[in-house]
């Protein structure tokens, strides 16, 4: 029926442009007057019509009827021809097709440009709809500062810190292991390296950013959780076998070269006189850059750490594949925590019920987690922006 | 007047050299572990592209077989009554079913085949190969254990103990001498013509054994030469082959009846629940399909949302906002997204769950600001003075940018389109949420059918217990980074291609 | 076959009155210096006396600024450039490998055509060369240093009270100034400018002319300038460079009054560059 419903809204488009077309050529040729527009934009003017005629009444149609009906293509071939009609009937000479017609076109580019808004909204509204009912049965003091995670105990309870700590100790070793990595990395590409050896290096980290996460995670909880747990017990470490250790080097690894190319573009931005300046003083290049162009590109490599962070803090598939399950509340990178994007995609994969605390705690949690990313890419984000004015 | 110090002049290189060696250290670090993640992802996942079959010669009963209904029949009855054939001396219910236990449950797939494709052959006897289960097929590439075989070099003795279950095994010697006489050690197992013993230790000052296969009473000498000590690395009780099933596989390898071929299976199969069944291709239309969706709608969405962002947006507080979002949405986290396609597609419009359209949708959503902002940035490369050439010759503003900045802009745009298409192909988070983790092992027929992708179905199997999924998982990782590295490449090529210096 | 090219050597044909005065701080002989395939200076020798101001003028990429920043080595920051010929800074080959260009740039100082202060604070600008050189040995001695130049430069008094705040806060020829005052601070032998004065205003203009000026009395000072005017101001010794290669070299006044070559004369009066 989709199908269909499409092929039909392209087909009346397609009649509506042709007639169009036709009756403004017609016009031109019988009257013998000057057409204001081409033709074809009195077909395209029609065609627009059309088009959105039939959308309109489709997609009306399937908010009343449902997305599955038959009534789907009716309405597409019903609502084409009521959308083509005026819009074919105002060709004359005089008319100002083009004109019309580009109007119509803007205004479906701003539609467009508001997609994006749009999803945001969307976003807003469905973590915070479903939260708010949540919090009717869960207190927010009790969501917020518990201590305790259970959502499928009896009694469920839902703290979460214990989530909280578990994301922020599996971020921190990934931090700690991206950051240097990538920092260093970005510095020898753009200061140490030749342009030759850039190509070379630089599909190294590109290949590194484009495996999917779920790869990684199937190597972290296959390869190196073995490797650390083995290693572990050679040392005469009790090591859990999802260890917190094992997702976050695998994260931390994910995340060099978004860190490093985010640095790489910063220190690249500071001026070439600055590190001419140092030179000139007879500093070395390492003085110049950990002196002179680390300073300067010091907001930009926050804010890269920042977008790390928050990238680290929703990544999912790593976690819920190399992590645990268990809200255990410690600092131990040996131990199994859970985090709070495993508990999100735990709680609803399979069977949801959207009347019980423990599926809308998804959405709490999707809440939490969403505003906590979108501080952290907001401000990041704003100092990326001030540092490339200051140097542009 | 104070100098430059020359003592700190060598620290001061010394630091250099230092500093320079922690950059070039860090991207080898960061090498390796690539360079580990592909090796171990290929070393484990190369088994699963072949399967192994044994070659059989199966009578096609027409007792079993319907001529006018060859699809109905009851192959699976005659390729076990084949293979029991081939293994007369096996006796008893529990070996054989240890025995067919060998042959996959989708063993008769291939008999059947012929049948319907040429039914004449009912009641002839044909020559068929019949997919071993995952387990001997395991075993046969060396991943459930090692193997050694080696003759034994004294003269071996087979006594039985009066009253006692098993067997007594004597060199010249007895006991723990003969052991070493012998080069026996505990699980080890004695292979001669006539039947094979499991060594089970020294008992009451003699080596003891137990049969694995049926074993001959009257052989009770054996010459040097003659038998064989046969060896695995992993205890029986810790395998899923256990030592007379190796034992028969071992026969049949020597037979050459074994037959080691590229799983076409692989690519060509859905889901099972039996991994030597199972394939992607459920897995890849789905992917196809998701990200088919997504790429209908995500493309022109942003293009056209980047047109008018980049050449006709005023500069306003409104714009502002719009850019400030498109920004903010790109870091969203992907799970976000999901929770956005289950609360809105599924529970508010009734969308199917698990359907490839459902799942475009929410790819779209998750790409389009990456495709916006791609394109962006290729709109921006155009210079100016082509809008202006083409205003001054009396276009229209849309003109100007539909008919000439658009066209030298699109090689940017699908270069940041396909690397869009290439995280979109990855993403397993989002579609989580919205059921596409179900087992499905159809194909999809379309848009709205029951699916799923490929990175959720690596997720799925990376789940399971057996051994032989954890192999089939790295072989469907390797099918994922072979279309994204392509999808990259086609990338870097249109880049190369139709790069322009203004 | 085509006739070999003459080579061009240096049109000298008697010594001026303020080359043979002084000693010679930076000699050059024979130097090309190539771009890639490309050759910005052709076969170059030139003496450059101490404690003098000397000026190199001519058209925009005529080679000035090319030879310039060879006498600090900060051509070897670009990838492509290569150097053949001998420059010599006190007798030392500046090219011999044994020579290590981070004690070259100490005592061959530079400042830039745009203000260049690092993004920190006044006091730490010019602190930074004394740091990395190790020539303080305590706070108290590197406070005088910082002052001392800073005094040098002329920028004592307007930035005595706001040492810590950040460099960049400054105008465009307060900039400059503190810029001059990072190079003298690790005590450097000979200041190259390289058209110090390009970004800044007149009156900032005139300032750091008067500050070159003193300067003249305890170092040896190189500068590359577009005006004329100024190099007819602030120079005791002026050359003039055409198409990578030195013209005509002299003093100052006699340059600007009676050059002894046709394309000095040309471009002195304005008819091209």
């Amino acid at each position: 029926m989709f199908l269909w419903t499409v092929l039909l809204i392209v087909l009346m488009a397609a009649i509506a442009y042709w007639a169009g077309r036709a009756r403004a050529a017609g016009l031109a040729a019988t009257g013998g007057a000057r057409l204001h527009s081409l033709p074809s934009y009195h077909g395209l003017f029609a065609a627009a019509g059309a088009m959105i005629g039939g959308l309109a009444l489709a997609i009306a149609g399937a908010l009343i009827v449902g997305a599955q009906s038959a009534f789907m293509p009716v309405a597409a071939v019903i609502g084409g021809a009521i959308g083509a009609a005026p819009l074919y009937s105002m060709s004359s000479p005089d008319f100002r097709a083009r004109n019309s017609f580009e109007r119509i076109v803007l205004v479906v580019l701003i539609c467009c440009s508001a997609v994006a808004i749009l999803t945001t909204i969307g976003i807003v509204f469905s973590v915070l709809f479903e939260s708010v009912i949540f919090f009717r049965s869960v207190s927010p003091i009790e969501f917020l500062f518990g201590t305790h995670w259970s959502p499928t105990g009896t009694p469920p309870s839902f703290g979460l810190i214990p989530l909280l700590a578990g994301t922020l100790l599996i971020t921190a070793i990934a931090i700690v292991v991206a950051g240097p990595l990538g920092l260093l990395s970005a510095i020898y590409m753009a200061e140490y390296a030749t342009p030759r050896l850039r190509g070379a290096l630089k599909p190294i980290l590109e290949i590194l950013a484009g495996i999917p996460t779920v790869v990684l995670g199937f190597f972290a909880a296959l390869t190196v959780a073995p490797l650390i747990r083995g290693s572990g017990e050679a040392m005469g470490l009790s090591v859990a076998s999802e260890s917190a250790l094992a997702a976050g080097l695998v994260m931390g690894m994910m995340i060099v070269p978004l860190i490093s190319s985010l640095s790489d573009d910063i220190i690249n931005a500071v001026p070439q006189s600055l590190r001419d300046g140092s030179y000139a003083m007879g500093a070395t290049k390492s003085e110049t850059i950990k002196k002179v162009v680390l300073p300067a590109a010091l907001p930009g490599i926050v804010s890269a750490f920042m977008l790390a962070i928050s990238r680290a803090v929703g990544e999912t598939m790593i976690v819920v594949m190399a992590a645990g399950l268990a809200a255990n509340l410690t600092a131990n990178p040996l131990a199994a925590v859970t985090t709070i994007t495993v508990q999100i995609a735990t709680l609803l994969v399979g069977d949801q019920e959207f009347d019980s605390p423990k599926t809308l705690s998804a959405f709490a949690l999707g809440f939490v987690l969403f505003f906590f990313t979108l501080i952290l890419n907001y401000i990041a984000l704003r100092i990326v922006q001030k540092y490339r004015e200051q140097y542009d | 007047m104070t100098e430059v110090r020359n003592d700190l002049v060598a620290k001061r290189y010394a630091a250099e050299r230092r500093f320079r060696f922690y950059g070039a250290t860090a991207l080898a670090l960061t090498a390796l572990f690539l360079a580990i993640l592909l090796t171990d992802t290929v070393i484990k996942g190369i088994p699963a592209f072949h399967e192994t079959s044994v070659e059989l010669d199966v009578k096609v009963d027409p007792a079993e077989v319907d001529p006018n209904n060859p699809v109905g029949g009851n192959y699976d009855k005659m390729i076990k009554e084949a293979f029991r054939a081939e293994f007369p001396a096996v006796e008893g219910r529990t070996n054989q079913r240890a025995l067919t236990a060998l042959l996959s449950s989708g063993g008769a797939d291939a008999l059947r085949g012929m049948v319907v494709a040429d039914p004449s052959i009912i009641g002839k006897t044909v020559t068929v190969p019949v997919l071993l289960s995952a387990d001997a097929d395991m075993f046969l590439k060396g991943m459930l254990t090692s193997q050694t075989v080696a003759p034994g070099t004294a003269a071996l003795h087979i006594a039985r103990l009066d009253g006692e279950e098993g067997f007594v095994l004597t060199g010249d010697k007895t006991g723990e001498e003969a052991e070493k006489e012998l080069g026996l050690a505990p699980r080890d197992v004695v292979r001669f013509k006539g039947g094979a013993l499991r060594v089970t230790g020294v008992e009451n000052g003699y080596l003891k054994a137990v049969p694995v296969l049926a074993t001959d009473p009257a052989v009770t000498t054996v010459g040097p030469g003659q038998w064989d000590i046969v060896s695995f690395s992993v205890p029986e009780s810790n395998r899923r082959i256990n030592d007379n099933q190796a034992l028969w596989l071992d026969e049949l390898k020597q037979e050459g009846r074994i037959e080691n071929s590229f799983s076409w299976r692989f690519f060509e199969a859905g889901d099972s629940r039996e991994p030597e069944l199972a394939g992607i291709r459920g897995a890849l239309v789905g992917s196809l399909l998701t990200v088919l969706v997504a790429i209908a709608l995500a493309l022109p969405l942003g293009i056209a949302a980047a047109i008018y962002l980049e050449e006709f947006a005023p500069k306003n507080k409104w714009t502002d906002v719009i850019e400030v979002n498109i920004n903010n949405l790109a870091a969203v986290p992907s799970i976000i997204f999901g929770l956005l396609g289950l609360a809105v597609f599924l529970n508010f419009f009734g969308l199917p769950r698990s359907a490839p359209l459902v799942g475009g949708l929410v790819l779209a959503l998750l790409v389009l600001p990456t495709i916006i902002i791609a394109s962006r940035a290729a709109l921006k490369a155009v210079p100016p003075s082509i809008t202006e050439a083409a205003l001054g010759v009396g276009a229209s503003k849309q003109q100007a940018v539909f008919q000439h900045v658009l066209p030298l802009a699109l090689p940017g745009i699908m270069t940041g389109t396909i690397l869009g298409l290439a995280r979109a192909f990855g993403e397993t988070a989002p579609l989580l949420m919205i059921g596409m983790v179900a087992f499905i092992a159809d194909i999809p027929s379309g848009f709205t059918s029951a699916a799923t992708v490929l990175p959720v179905q690596v997720f799925l199997w990376s789940d399971l217990p057996e051994l032989a999924f954890r192999s089939k998982t790295a072989a469907a990782i390797i099918v994922l980074l072979v279309v994204l590295f392509a999808l990259n490449a086609a990338a870097i090529y249109l880049r190369k291609r139709f790069e322009r210096r203004w | 076959m085509n006739a070999p090219v003459p080579h061009q050597t240096l049109v000298t044909p008697e010594k001026p009155k303020a080359l043979a005065s002084g000693q010679f701080k930076v000699t050059a002989r024979g130097v090309d210096v190539y771009y890639g395939d490309k050759q910005a200076i052709k076969s170059l020798s030139i003496d450059i006396p101490d404690r003098s101001v000397s000026a190199f003028i001519g058209p925009s990429g005529c080679g000035k600024s090319t030879f310039l920043r060879c006498i600090n080595r900060m051509n070897d920051t670009i990838p492509t450039c290569r150097v053949t010929g001998l420059i010599d800074v006190d007798k030392h080959d500046i090219y011999d490998p044994k020579i290590d260009v981070v004690q070259l740039r100490a005592k061959v100082g530079m400042v830039f055509q745009k203000p260049n202060p690092f993004p920190k604070s006044i006091y730490e600008n010019v602190a930074y060369g004394p740091r990395i050189h190790g020539l303080a040995a305590g706070k108290t001695e590197l406070d005088t240093i910082v002052e001392q130049s800073l005094r040098k430069a002329g920028l004592w008094e307007e930035a005595k009270d706001r040492l810590a705040q950040p460099g960049t806060g400054l105008s465009g020829g307060q900039q400059q100034r503190l810029c001059i005052a990072r190079a003298i601070a690790v005590n450097p032998e000979v200041i190259l400018m390289d058209e110090p004065c390009s970004a800044l205003d007149p009156i900032a203009t005139a300032r750091i002319e008067e500050l070159i000026d003193e300067l003249r009395q305890n170092y040896c000072i190189v500068i590359v300038t577009h005006s004329m005017q100024q190099a007819a101001r602030v120079s005791q010794l002026t050359a003039f460079f055409h198409l990578g290669t030195l013209v005509e070299y002299g003093d100052t006044d006699e340059m600007f009054t009676a050059p002894q070559e046709k394309r000095t004369q040309d471009y002195i009066t304005g008819r091209f560059g």
